[in-house]
């Protein structure tokens, strides 16, 4: 055991851990974070996907000891109370079917809007492509994404 | 409060009422019964239906309107539902049909779903029966509840029923509309005592008829799904999330061989680890228990344990099985629903036919492989056993779970909670056991969690088939025979969370007085043929108990595989007799004269035509010239029925013929599940029914040796990915009833018929683009590519 001080949603968390223990089971366990879930713990299928400065990550494999900079997960993803663009999209478009697996499509579909601005479909097929749906939702996902795309433009064009 | 639960609040209001009175006590009496907990959401609103002193979790009466629904006094109503959602909206849909007689608003009710204490026994999911049966008598509860609620009314103005009206919860006189009182007003916070009728639960009814259709305003709108914001935003809770004060972490150790005996366990492997509690050992069920979740992984993985191989080989190697399906004795036939089915005289009309077909198909077992791994919190506080879990059918798994811990049960209750998919995985949910008896074991709440490899080798499978076929046509092409002749791989199929089933049963040692001994329908399209045999006998592998091989239900149970053998063999008929697929598939349901209660062979000729309609059909047939492109284009059809409801799907693929690969562009469904609830709720559950059968068509598969399972994760068990979609999907929702407007036009099932005829789709369509006819799935691209080279394409 061993105390690490990690960022997540914009807040400072020192955990006493072993530093070996993957970020996940800290996220949900100690910081009981309901966004980030198990699904293989092999980094295959992307359900416990976490943004580390943005960036979409695997945390059931990544150890808490080598976390870096601000983690945000689904919790995070909302600003000023406001859902993301993109959430706001699964919601509008009825995304989900069981929704176990929309942590990791709605983080990877936020990071990728992120350096992608308008991405097109086979972008969009490939950029989402690591992360599983076993209630086979890809198609509304990928709707989706480019509804929140369209969306975030034109918040863009009234700035 | 959003769509997610707090359990933590249910549990501290829990304590408020723990003891306190019974629910006998509470229908006795006359006072108030709800209590100010609207709060606390949902669940916690179903706290009214709280325990009883002398038996704690009896089960709610399902001839009582109490049981069922409540109003508050602020006129909102809660609807006690004794089913579970698998993601196909269902809870949203009860509630708009369940509003719609009461006449509410639907922002104004909530739905508790699948809590054996709370919520009257529906028997869970199955079936795709949800809709269809289920919460038609909710309809039937809410309309008894509304006419109750007016009689108060009528004897609160002094006028007859028929003088008033109500619109959203608001009673008021038709020639005073100024003169209102409201639901909650007549009835908010007490019972209503009204007594039910109804043989058994199905049949539960009022006095009260339910509405026309014309008269339902919530029905037919695509009212969003109550559950998605909270999974969107990350606050909605599921069964993975509970978290009790003392909870500890367990994770198993499971048989690296299949049958495999268990001779030794070192627990000074793991008992110096940290957090390390306990180890639990019965027969050749090994777990071991942590503090923490990541030392409970730790420790599984370094326990020294040793095993002693079965004598025997458990099964024959996936790539034998085919062969040992067709060479060994199956078992008798056991009759019943699974009893052959002849009409005719199929050999005498086969022996003189002008053109004989013969064909052979093969579908292996096929996993569950749920995107989240079993996991259930079982808690042994007060001598109770409360158990949190995504179970599909949590009244069997209460009543599985006593009699495997020995307690009665109604000291055992089960708190359905939302997991990852179910599709049949959790019709019998072993997590749920193993937290059971790891918590009565060490007196504190235990959660049980399966690692990724545990789960895709140990689910339960979908039966692996082999079917052989024959078909006999006359010199006009006319289909004269069908002779269908299944073997089936389910001998000692699982069932649904009895006792002695469940996977830490089986380990234990014990077993059920004689395995399920197996079986199967055959195809049950409406297609006339004169001449028709229809058997399936199952198939005994030589480990019967403890195999990861067990079978239960998988999505559409058996549809998808009998599915694809008879549907692929229509089109190979088709092509025999030189005739467009689908024409030659509405010559077969209209040679038929008669039709049954629900219209199915008008309503399966709706469906193939809308199908062909909505694709741009060009009549002709199969298969198409081959192309010279690298990519081959085809198209097929496939029709089914389920639950009730009909469907025909067209699927367009192309196959690389360098690599064998087959990829599904376009899918058209054309479906008939009558009164359609919620349109954007059916399409999303379609669509879902459609891609989960492209996976399993061209993916999915259950590899094993002579020893274990193979095939373990995501790269060895591989899924549908986002590059593998449809850019297209056509869904059309057809009214095939002779008499579309009637009044009393029902729903039907929705949640799996779809799925059935994926697989002969794509496979047909591979044959128009290839001339290649595959007979065994999934069309992995090394066996579609050795069938283009066989064939010269």
């Amino acid at each position: 055991m061993r105390e690490t001080t990690l960022t997540v949603n914009g807040k400072t968390h020192t955990v006493d851990v072993d530093p070996a223990t993957p970020l996940l089971y800290v996220l949900r366990n100690d910081l009981g974070l309901r966004g980030p879930r198990f699904g293989c713990g092999l980094a295959q299928c992307g359900t416990c996907t976490v943004l580390m400065d943005g960036r979409p990550i695997r945390s059931c494999i990544l150890p808490v000891s080598r976390t870096r900079g601000e983690i945000t997960t689904l919790e995070g993803l909302p600003e000023d109370g406001k859902l993301h663009p993109v959430q706001q999209a699964w919601i509008d478009e009825q995304v989900p079917q069981c929704g176990f697996c929309q942590n990791g499509q709605i983080l990877t579909a936020a990071a990728m809007l992120d350096t992608n601005s308008n991405p097109s479909d086979e972008e969009i097929r490939r950029g989402m492509s690591p992360i599983l749906c076993r209630c086979m939702t890809y198609f509304r996902i990928q709707s989706a994404v480019k509804r929140a795309a369209a969306a975030m433009a034109e918040t863009e064009v009234d700035r | 409060m959003s769509g997610g639960r707090d359990v933590n609040a249910i549990d501290r209001a829990l304590g408020r009422w723990e003891g306190t009175a019974s629910r006998r006590d509470f229908l006795k009496s006359s006072g108030l019964f709800v209590f100010g907990l609207s709060a606390l959401g949902a669940a916690a609103e179903g706290l009214a239906a709280q325990p009883a002193a002398d038996g704690p979790y009896p089960d709610p009466d399902f001839l009582q309107l109490d049981s069922w629904l409540v109003v508050h006094e602020d006129g909102s109503a809660t609807f006690y539902v004794g089913k579970t959602d698998g993601g196909q909206g269902t809870g949203t849909a009860t509630r708009q049909m369940m509003c719609d007689e009461l006449d509410i608003a639907f922002d104004r009710a909530t739905v508790v779903m699948g809590r054996t204490d709370l919520t009257v026994d529906q028997g869970g999911s199955g079936g795709s029966d949800a809709i269809e049966r289920d919460a038609m008598v909710g309809r039937h509860i809410a309309a008894e509840a509304r006419r109750v609620l007016l009689e108060m009314a009528s004897e609160r103005f002094g006028v007859p029923v028929e003088e008033l009206r109500v619109s959203e919860g608001v009673i008021s006189l038709l020639s005073d509309p100024s003169r209102t009182v409201t639901y909650g007003e007549l009835i908010g916070g007490r019972r209503f005592d009204v007594a039910l009728t109804g043989a058994n639960i199905n049949q539960t009814a009022g006095v009260a008829s339910i509405k026309p259709v014309q008269d339902l305003k919530l029905v037919g709108q695509s009212i969003p799904r109550y559950d998605i914001p909270a999974k969107v935003d990350g606050s909605f809770e599921w069964a993975v999330d509970v978290n009790l004060p003392g909870m500890v972490h367990a994770r198993n150790v499971r048989p690296p061989f299949a049958g495999a005996t268990l001779t030794g366990v070192d627990e000074s492997s793991v008992s110096g680890m940290p957090g390390f509690l306990r180890l639990v050992r019965e027969g050749n069920y090994v777990a071991v228990v942590c503090e923490r979740e990541e030392q409970a992984i730790e420790a599984a993985e370094g326990l020294a344990v040793t095993w002693e191989k079965p004598a025997t080989a458990p099964f024959p190697a996936s790539y034998d099985l085919f062969d040992y399906l067709r060479s060994a004795e199956p078992e008798p036939n056991q009759g019943g629903r699974w009893a052959a089915e002849v009409e005719g005289d199929p050999d005498a009309a086969l022996a003189s036919a002008a053109t004989v077909v013969e064909a052979a198909y093969d579908v292996p077992f096929q996993g569950h492989t749920a995107i989240g791994p079993a996991h259930a919190l079982a808690d042994p506080s007060d001598g109770q056993m409360t158990i949190y879990t995504n179970d599909m059918k949590p009244y069997s798994h209460r009543t599985g779970i006593a009699e495997f811990l020995g307690m009665p049960p109604e000291r055992v209750r089960v708190i359905w909670m939302e997991g990852p998919q179910l599709y049949g995985r959790t019709a019998a949910d072993d997590a749920g056991f193993e937290a059971a008896y790891l918590a009565k074991e060490l007196g504190r709440p235990v959660r049980v969690q399966w690692m990724r490899h545990e789960e895709t080798a140990w689910d339960t499978k979908g039966p692996a088939f082999a079917i052989d076929l024959r078909g006999g046509l006359d010199a006009d092409g006319n289909l004269v025979a069908l002779d269908y002749q299944g073997r089936i791989a389910n001998y000692a199929h699982v069932g649904y969370n009895q006792a002695r089933t469940v996977l830490i049963a089986q380990l234990m040692g014990l077993r059920p007085e004689r395995p399920a001994p197996g079986g199967a329908g055959g195809p049950d399209a409406m297609y006339h043929v004169p001449n028709r045999r229809e058997e399936t006998r199952a198939v005994r592998l030589p480990l019967v108990f403890e195999t990861p091989l067990r079978t239960g239900n998988l999505r559409d149970p058996n549809g998808p595989q009998i599915t694809f053998a008879a549907e692929s063999f229509v089109d190979e008929l088709a092509a025999a007799a030189d005739a467009d697929p689908v024409e030659f598939r509405l010559r077969l349901l209209r040679r038929a004269t008669d039709d049954d209660e629900i219209f199915r062979r008008a309503r399966s000729i709706a469906v193939v035509e809308a199908a062909a309609k909505a694709y741009g059909w060009d009549a002709r047939p199969s298969p198409a010239r081959v192309g010279s492109g690298r990519l081959l284009t085809g198209r097929g059809i496939a029709y089914a029925y389920r639950a009730r409801t009909t469907v025909a799907v067209i699927a367009e693929v192309e196959v690389d013929r360098e690599t064998g690969e087959v990829r599904v562009p376009r899918m058209v469904c054309a479906h008939d599940c009558g009164l359609v609830i919620n349109p954007d709720g059916l399409e999303n559950t379609i669509q879902g029914n459609l891609l989960h059968g492209i996976s399993r068509t061209l993916y999915e598969e259950v590899r094993f040796d002579t020893e274990k399972v193979t095939s373990i994760d995501w790269r060895s068990h591989p899924t549908l990915t986002h590059r593998d979609a449809p850019e297209r999907i056509d869904v059309v929702v057809v009214n095939g009833d002779p008499n579309p407007d009637r009044p009393d036009l029902r729903p039907y099932g929705a949640g799996e018929p779809s799925h059935k005829p994926v697989p002969a789709a794509i496979a047909n369509a591979v044959h128009d683009a290839t001339g290649v006819r595959m007979r065994r799935l999934p069309l992995r691209p090394e066996r579609v590519l050795a069938e283009l080279q066989a064939a010269g394409i």
